[in-house]
């Protein structure tokens, strides 16, 4: 109980005092799983589009790997990723391994099968009608594209939470494709377990607190661009 | 207008991404170093690199892991330098031509901790084999590293050394670093062992006592490896031999030796930089 009181105390001082490392690995977090979900949108929104709007045989299939892909295990993704990127592995050449680009692709294949998955439940639920009454209207395929979106965007914006809830708090991917290097590729949630078997509890407790006031701010703002119409 | 909003959006992402791979790509100066637990999590580290990047201009990543897992990059070519204190392993990977250079940087001792209630009765002995035939047949939970790290090499040697084969449910493996070992075996009250730095960085917050420290059977040597750039092309074969060199200069050693004093009133590490093993085994405690 002792340490729980001093551990939060000291937690509160060590953020008011604005320790500049910390301040880096909050960036640093904030960078890599932002660039992650981005990769992710990038590949999952139109894969999602593709599964919810066009019949295909595989169809079936792909559903099925996107939605058991949710619940891809980080260190699972950590492991393959790392085989690729070794430095004699298939794609060691690029000297990718160790660095925060090996952990935004980790993380990245975290997060896709969840925006891929979410976003064509979104777009599904618009059904058939939505999609035949805007061709009818008139609208090129962009502007199709661009009015489903519109119309899902709730949805949307929910699958780009998750994709980003997923990825800034998974710890054993970063872990193994960053290797938690000080300065260079040590996260909020690495830098929390290094903190935990140093002893360092304030620490780790700080680094919690940031964690989680992180995770919710982001999607706080996403929650706001989301609901921003919702009046209407 | 809201289309063009979207590509905003879209190259807003893309740059993200270029901006974080250019931060990242310069590679051509750094070295690889995978370390132990020990020489990492107590401070060390962040005392001597920062020296060497400046004296020298190379960039060290450390990555920190057990000694099993340190030698294991190394054997891949993965890793350019490796600091680990398993020296069995460490002497075959030599052997095999893996690494090219092997010196002694520095040592201290293992210790044999358990609950103060000392349910074994091991407290007073000086021979950790006779502890270990003791915990065994008392049945006392010893709480076991688990992961080939070289505490648990230097564990298994113990019960070999012992003539005990370590099995049932007084036999708990954690697979969990020093630090998190050491808090487990607390909470539960069970015997482990333990490298004296680590425990001296952690003492105030264990419920544990040192029983069996010192000695030649529990000396605790850390050498430093090159890996060999003849045989792995990818490896920065320059910048490891520069590190090892620092690392056995008379500036690091005199930071070996004074580290840790001021916090926890002795130094964790006893330089040895040109002793070789015989020499410590036949000197220690």
């Amino acid at each position: 109980m002792r340490i729980l009181v001093q551990g939060c105390r000291q937690a509160l001082s060590l953020l008011l005092a604005g320790d500049p490392e910390i301040w880096e690995i909050t960036c640093r977090t904030v960078a890599v799983s932002g660039s992650a979900t981005a990769l992710s949108v990038l590949v999952g929104l139109p894969l999602g589009f593709m599964l919810a709007m066009r019949p295909f045989r595989a169809r079936p299939l792909v559903v099925s790997w996107a939605n058991a892909g949710m619940g891809l295990p980080p260190v699972v993704v950590g492991l393959w990723v790392s085989l690729m990127l070794w430095r004699y592995g298939p794609l060691g050449r690029l000297g990718l391994l160790y660095t925060p680009v090996a952990m935004v692709l980790a993380q990245a294949v975290i997060a896709t099968p969840l925006v891929a998955a979410l976003s064509m439940a979104g777009l599904q639920q618009l059904g058939e009608r939505v999609k035949l009454q805007i061709m009818a209207l008139g609208a090129s395929p962009v502007q199709a594209v661009w009015l489903m979106v519109r119309e899902a965007r709730y949805s949307l914006l929910a699958a780009v939470m998750a994709g980003f809830g997923a990825v800034v708090s998974e710890v054993g991917a970063s872990m193994m494709v960053g290797g938690n290097i000080r300065g260079h590729t040590r996260v909020l949630t690495t830098a929390t377990v290094l903190e935990v078997s140093k002893g360092n509890f304030e620490v780790a407790i700080a680094l919690s607190f940031i964690l989680l006031v992180l995770a919710w701010g982001i999607t706080f703002l996403l929650t706001v661009l989301q609901q921003r119409n919702y009046r209407r | 207008m809201n289309i063009t909003r979207s590509r905003q959006l879209e190259l807003l992402a893309l740059l993200f991404v270029l901006v974080v791979l250019g931060a990242a790509c310069r590679t051509q100066d750094e070295v690889l170093l995978a370390t132990t637990t020990s020489v990492h999590d107590a401070g060390l580290l962040d005392e001597l690199l920062p020296r060497f990047e400046a004296r020298t201009g190379y960039r060290v990543k450390p990555l920190v892991v057990g000694s099993g897992q340190a030698l294991a990059l190394a054997a891949r070519g993965e890793v350019d330098v490796v600091i680990t204190h398993s020296p069995q392993d460490e002497r075959r990977l030599l052997e095999e031509g893996v690494v090219v250079e092997r010196h002694l940087v520095m040592y201290n001792h293992f210790v044999l901790l358990g609950p103060p209630e000392d349910p074994a009765g091991v407290r007073g002995l000086s021979d950790p084999r006779e502890a270990f035939r003791r915990i065994a047949a008392a049945g006392a939970i010893f709480l076991s590293r688990g992961d080939s790290s070289g505490t648990h090499v230097k564990e298994m040697e113990l019960w070999k050394a012992a003539g005990v084969s370590p099995a049932g449910a007084w036999y708990q493996e954690s697979g969990t670093g020093m630090g998190e070992t050491l808090r487990i075996a607390s909470e539960k009250g069970a015997y482990t062992l333990a490298d004296w730095g680590t425990f001296l960085a952690l003492r105030h917050q264990l419920r544990l006592e040192p029983f069996v420290r010192g000695g030649s059977m529990l000396v605790n040597p850390y050498h430093v490896m090159a890996v060999n750039g003849a045989r792995f092309s990818r490896v920065n074969a320059e910048g490891a031999a520069a590190l090892v060199q620092f690392l056995l200069s008379e500036q690091a050693q005199a930071v070996i030796a004074r580290f840790g004093t001021r916090q926890y009133g002795e130094p964790l590490f006893i330089p040895a930089a040109g002793l070789t093993e015989e020499e410590l085994s036949g000197g220690g405690r």
